[in-house]
């Protein structure tokens, strides 16, 4: 997902009778399905987790900027070219909702930045991707936050209240991105021959990295089991993936596109879809930093930030003048 | 309406739908480079309301020209000499004190242009400029609050922000000349004479650069033009090049 394989620091899950004193109380407060707010005791491992969650999914949100605005400039009609800005405009939005959410948990906007431009947070593999072709922009609103939504939608009911608000406001706009990329992939599978191999082409490179967003099984995971116990994960990698391919096939068909797994095959018994291995080796090589894009993405946003230091320094500059300026006059 | 009449207010709508569309395509570039978040998103703003306005002033010259051509075939399918936007849009992205420059010295101007627009006995264009000029208003309080900041902000940020005003003076000049079309617009009342937005403009930019510690470039100096009348730098025709790359590539395709 946007946030994928979160360290919890935990070695092994406690059950809330074995607690003791505040950390007791506030296990009691969760499983009671109260809010967690900032004020609030919470262990040190809490803190620490949800501000690796938070930033990483605060980062992928301004990563993932870069690929769809690849094709602003050359977006088709200039209708599509404003649903796209407005989209990753919105994308910008969700960035800053999530870094203001990070730091009510006591760590700076800046200092996240920092560590996501020293290569130390991460962000979403699906961002390591190229965008080849306009159909690759259906591709992600369609897929990614297809994707994004399965996740996110239950984090609207997680513990941490400043995370559960974020993710309500940051839902909303998802849906409206998936419904316009799926409608932009109808429009070239309703076009010519041309435009619906375009539709497949992305269709084909997008599918297996949109299925690893999710990450790999977490069932025997002790940091998920953390995360769960916490009320900051509600459901298991596994369960969302399925929920993301059993929502999507049907879409595909309509589409009259194939899915890129000669394994996908309904099982009447689950009532679910099967589906294929996926290429786990792939994923964590992506994540170690050898995707397609890592290096690019990375050095995209590390000289943007550079650049625009004297900017920063400047405004610091002009509103310490005008403090001063204040103070004399006072 | 006779023809020439007719030709000479599409020229008109033209000018200002594609100088609405380069100078979004220009802001778009800088999606998700931005010196800061809040400008990412300042900047991808403007740039919407910019292509609004320009779909508006586009699908209005189409009637205008009642060729059947849509805010889509005007924008994708006419080549550099074609196009009727100012040179200042048209200019590259540079740093980001040009960049915010170039939006000072145009937003400045365009607020002005509007507001004399409300006044047009063309309904339509009345109606445009009505709702462009609020957006327009915000850009020109937003740039111009910039310029004061960086102008008097740190030695760099002034060094800069000096330097962005000295190189893109020269296309300033363009906004205020005149010609054959300017002329038909003011004769007729759709329009207005461009010559008499210079000295609000230069009132406005004196005003916002005194503040900002920046020194005015000198108003009689050297001036190019030739923007409004299709003749362009370099730069314009990579631009459109890009632009309208899928719709030249699938000739006929819906998107
Ligand atoms: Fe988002
Ligand atoms: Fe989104």
């Amino acid at each position: 997902m946007y946030a994928q394989l979160v360290e919890t620091g935990a070695q092994r899950v406690r059950g809330t009778d074995e607690l003791e004193g505040q950390e007791r109380v506030f296990q009691e407060r969760i499983d009671a399905g109260v809010k967690i707010e900032p004020k609030d005791w919470m262990p040190e491992g809490y803190r620490k987790t949800l501000v690796r969650q938070i930033s990483q999914h605060a980062h992928s949100e301004i990563v993932g900027q870069l690929p769809e605005g690849n094709w602003i400039t050359r977006a088709p009609t200039l209708k599509r070219k404003a649903i796209l800005l407005a989209k990753v405009q919105d994308e910008a939005g969700h960035g800053l909702y999530l870094y203001s959410a990070a730091e009510t948990l006591g760590v700076s906007r800046d200092a996240l930045i920092a560590q996501l431009h020293a290569g130390k947070a991460k962000y979403s593999s699906i961002f390591n991707y190229p965008t080849l072709t306009w159909a690759d922009i259906g591709a992600i609103g369609w897929l990614v936050d297809g994707s994004a939504i399965i996740n996110q939608i239950p984090l609207c009911r997680c513990s941490y209240g400043p995370y559960a608000r974020a993710m309500v406001r940051v839902c909303k706009e998802e849906s409206f991105h998936q419904r316009q990329g799926y409608d932009l992939l109808l429009a070239l599978c309703n076009g010519t021959p041309e435009q619906k191999a375009m539709a497949q082409d992305a269709l084909n490179r997008w599918w297996w990295p949109a299925l690893m967003m999710f990450g790999p099984s977490d069932a025997d995971s002790v940091n998920s089991a953390q995360s769960t116990q916490w009320g900051i994960k509600l459901f298991s990698n596994d369960a969302l993936r399925q929920k993301m391919v059993d929502q999507t096939v049907p879409q595909a068909e309509y589409l009259g596109l194939t899915i890129p797994d000669p394994d996908l095959k309904w099982n009447e018994e689950r009532g679910h879809y099967d589906f294929g291995a996926i290429d786990w080796d792939e994923f964590f090589n992506v994540i170690k930093g050898n995707g397609p894009c890592n290096r690019e993405r990375l050095a995209t946003r590390v000289q943007a930030y550079e650049d625009g230091e004297w900017f920063r320094e400047g405004l610091n500059a002009h509103a310490d003048k005008q403090a001063a300026r204040g103070a004399a006059a006072a | 309406m006779s023809q020439t009449d007719a030709a000479q207010k599409l020229a008109y709508a033209l000018r200002f739908g594609d100088t609405a569309l380069v100078l979004s395509h220009r802001l778009s570039e800088w999606c998700g480079k931005g010196p800061a978040l809040e400008e990412d998103m300042a900047l991808a703003n403007t740039a919407l309301d910019l292509l609004g306005q320009a779909r508006h002033w586009l699908t209005y010259a189409g009637e205008l020209e009642a060729q059947g051509r849509d805010e889509d075939a005007l924008a994708y399918h006419r080549n550099d000499r074609e196009f009727f936007n100012l040179l200042l849009v048209e200019q590259p992205n540079g740093n980001y004190a040009d960049s915010m420059v170039r939006q000072f010295y145009f937003d400045a101007w365009h607020a002005l242009a509007l507001r004399r627009l409300l006044a047009s006995n063309d309904a339509q264009m009345a109606a445009i400029a009505e709702k462009a000029l609020k957006e327009v208003s915000y850009h020109l309080r937003r740039s111009s609050d910039l310029v004061v900041r960086l102008g008097d902000g740190s030695e760099r940020s002034h060094a800069m922000m000096q330097a962005a005003a000295d190189a893109l003076w020269a296309y300033t000049g363009e906004m205020f000349m005149g010609d054959a079309v300017d002329a038909d617009a003011a004769a007729q009342g759709y329009g207005f004479d461009p010559a008499s937005l210079r000295a609000p403009w230069l009132d406005y930019v004196r005003e916002v650069f005194d503040e900002a510690t920046l020194t005015l470039p000198n108003p009689d100096a050297w001036m190019h033009q030739g923007g409004k009348q299709g003749r362009h730098g370099e730069a314009l025709s990579y631009l459109l090049g890009e632009m309208q790359v899928l719709q030249r590539s699938y000739p006929g395709a819906q998107w």
